[in-house]
């Protein structure tokens, strides 16, 4: 099956982009329709609720968005440490430690004025974040420790430590449970309600808020950094031939510092919707697997801002759409749309050669007909 | 007497708790001196606990249980293949992928069998694996020295515990003395010399990943079956990961690796024992904190401040057959 050979320069961009990664996806979803039947449930069923949950009312909309924040962070985090060939598996760590920070300046910076506390509150999450990816980048650059190991690690530290500081330094000592107290309400980011009132909707509650403008913007501070800047060629020289480029005068080391420290500082990013945003509190635990979904979705997206905001929507869906059919659906829990995740790596990132040799000769023959004809 | 007994319970937890670390760090063993990257022991190591849990509850034996996950272990093992040596996937992403498929996949399916807290019912005497207690275990227990070593430290184990300890020289000698072996790590080193010699480099590849995926297996039921009475979500709790860095940290030698393991099982032995523990001069350590210290022990280790590990010269490439 691999005796096929195609010309690249023949394919047409569409195909290698569009067609095989929407095969690839086709493929995952079909698996994971299997996986809910085993868990005996209708799959055909599921997939109309996750339709309805996601699309079918407006708070649903907006929870969609929420998700898609969330996974539009984690996603480029993955994405650009990816160009420099390192797999950051700390998005988890890097985002609990992020709402760390902005949590920490919100707290005491409180009197400052609006504008003012959120991009430092931002920059706090984003610096925590990076800092969280400093060790593991400096340790496998340095050290050759694998980035693979240290990150995962790094996320049960973080976790431990977050744990730490929850129930016995920040703790609301008023409450039970282990989490800060709340932010003052005057520097809560705005929220989807109070903008939904101007637009003449009425809306109950929704999670959604202005990061989701930020989301957007670090779609394109992401592409211009890593396709228009001379760091951002660096970073993608090191990680395609990294002898090549020492030999072109490009330090390694320089390179995977920077990418691991936007790659986590991304990662923080998710701290400000969550804390600055929605809870306004630090929760135990409250990363909640958005960073490993992050992966996934920077995968599907190809690493490139256009391809990961779509993924990044696809996961919104189907988040969203997975709690209303976890609350339907007795059978299904959370977990299984975990287990959608994987499907979508394996197809989308492990896989992604099953067919594209077969697809892509396919479209170059059809295509030569035409011109031929 | 108080002291000794107190030092022969920490060896005991000890090697208990290296059992599953060793069978892993063997399974990576093979899978990486044939130059195919694992880390999806932890993956493999939680599907083997749940299939071994759930395999055992309906079939009343808990060695038909070990059997079904050393099948489905190896099942695993291929997929992983099929992406990374057969289709030139990226293995560390092949991997990832199986490590969230299984998290999600155990939980999801034993939530959808066996109720919504995720956790597969607990296994009755026969269902389950006992220790072992070796012969004459209790008459020998008052003898000074040899007693405790024998009846405290030796017996009362599970059988995956001998099996652990004894797995280890048998890979030794499969890896270091036999042509399979030699093989093994030559489609490691530099699978292009094996190719010209005649042997095929895919098929040494799939079978290392199958006996990767057998040993692995062992490790995931002494979980579920052995120490645990059950299966319950995330069980692993990164054991896999805490493997592989003990191999890394062991350079990819049987025996090193063993020993990296056992250093691994010992911190978290102490760990244990160290909560609530009123330190002098530091007073007590948070418990969330000594928690962390096997973690933080494996990037200090990986940091390779004791040593530079090099890896197996072809680990992470897929082989391109030229013609």
């Amino acid at each position: 099956m691999s005796n096929i050979v195609v010309d690249k320069s023949k394919v047409p961009w569409w195909v290698s982009n569009v067609i095989v990664p929407l095969v690839n996806l086709t493929l995952a979803l079909l698996v994971s329709g299997l996986f809910i039947f085993i868990a005996g449930e209708n799959p055909i069923e599921a997939v109309k609720l996750i339709i309805f949950g996601s699309f079918g009312y407006i708070q649903g909309f907006a929870y969609t968005l929420y998700y898609t924040t969330n996974f539009i962070f984690t996603g480029l985090a993955f994405a650009v440490a990816f160009h420099c060939r390192l797999f950051n598996i700390g998005g988890e760590g890097q985002a609990y430690i992020g709402g760390l920070g902005v949590f920490l300046v919100a707290i005491n910076l409180s009197f400052l004025p609006i504008p003012i506390v959120w991009l430092l509150s931002i920059c706090g999450a984003f610096l925590f974040g990076a800092a969280w990816a400093y060790i593991p980048a400096y340790l496998q650059s340095k050290r050759g420790s694998h980035v693979v190991i240290t990150t995962i690690m790094f996320n049960f530290i973080a976790s431990s430590l977050m744990i730490f500081l929850l129930v016995d330094v920040i703790r609301d000592t008023n409450q039970m449970a282990p989490h800060t107290v709340k932010l003052p309400e005057a520097i809560w980011l705005p929220s989807f309600e109070a903008f939904s009132g101007i637009l003449g909707i009425k809306i109950r509650y929704s999670p959604l808020n202005l990061t989701f403008l930020l989301a957007i913007a670090s779609l394109f501070f992401v592409w211009f950094l890593v396709w228009k800047t001379k760091w951002g060629y660096e970073m993608r020289a090191v990680g395609h031939n990294t002898q090549a480029a020492i030999y072109a005068g490009i330090s390694p080391h320089k390179n995977i510092i920077i990418a691991m420290c936007i790659s986590g500082g991304l990662a923080g990013l998710l701290g400000v919707n969550e804390i600055l945003g929605v809870s306004h509190k630090i929760q135990a635990g409250f990363p909640a697997g958005y960073g490993f979904t992050g992966i996934a979705v920077a995968l599907m997206g190809r690493n490139h801002p256009i391809g990961i905001l779509p993924a990044a929507f696809l996961f919104g869906i189907l988040y969203q759409g997975g709690s209303e059919v976890t609350f339907e659906m007795p059978n299904i829990t959370r977990y299984m749309f975990v287990a959608v995740q994987g499907l979508i790596i394996l197809f989308s990132g492990a896989l992604e050669n099953l067919f594209r040799p077969q697809i892509e000769s396919f479209f170059v023959k059809r295509l030569n007909k035409e011109v031929n004809a | 007497m108080e002291f000794l007994s107190d030092i022969a319970s920490l060896i005991n937890s000890t090697l208990r708790i290296s059992t599953p670390l060793v069978f892993a760090a063997m399974a990576g063993i093979f899978a990486e001196r044939s130059g195919v990257i694992d880390f999806s022991l932890e993956g493999k190591m939680l599907m083997a606990a749940f299939v071994a849990a759930v395999g055992s509850y309906y079939l009343g034996n808990p060695w038909l249980g070990l059997l079904l996950a050393i099948i489905v272990c190896v099942c695993l093992s291929m997929l992983h293949g099929f992406a990374s040596v057969t289709h030139k996937g990226d293995q560390v992403v092949s991997c990832v992928a199986i490590n969230i498929l299984i998290i999600g996949l155990t939980t999801a399916l034993a939530a959808a069998w066996f109720g919504q807290a995720g956790l597969t019912p607990t296994l009755n005497e026969e269902q389950r694996f006992l220790e072992i207690n070796l012969p004459f275990a209790d008459s020998v227990r008052d003898i000074p020295i040899i007693g405790t070593l024998y009846s405290d430290i030796l017996s009362g184990h599970y059988v995956f515990v001998y099996l652990a300890y004894l797995s280890v020289p048998i890979v030794f000698w499969i890896v270091f003395k036999t042509s399979f072996g030699l093989r093994l790590r030559a489609v490691g080193e530099n699978p292009s010399a094996v190719d010209t010699a005649g042997i095929n480099v895919f098929a040494m590849r799939y079978k290392a990943l199958a006996v990767n995926g057998v040993l692995i297996a062992f490790a995931g039921a002494h979980l579920s079956t052995a120490v645990n009475a059950n299966f319950f979500r995330e069980m692993s709790a990164g054991r896999g990961y805490l493997a592989l860095a003990a191999m890394i940290f062991g350079k990819w030698h049987p025996k090193t690796a063993l020993i990296a393991c056992l250093l691994f099982g010992f911190t978290d032995a102490l760990q244990i024992r160290l909560q609530g523990v009123e330190l002098p001069a530091i007073g007590e350590i948070p418990v969330q904190l000594i928690q962390a210290i096997p973690y933080i022990l494996t990037v200090v280790l990986l940091a390779g401040f004791v040593g530079k590990a090099i890896a197996p010269n072809a680990i992470g490439q897929p082989y391109i057959k030229e013609r």
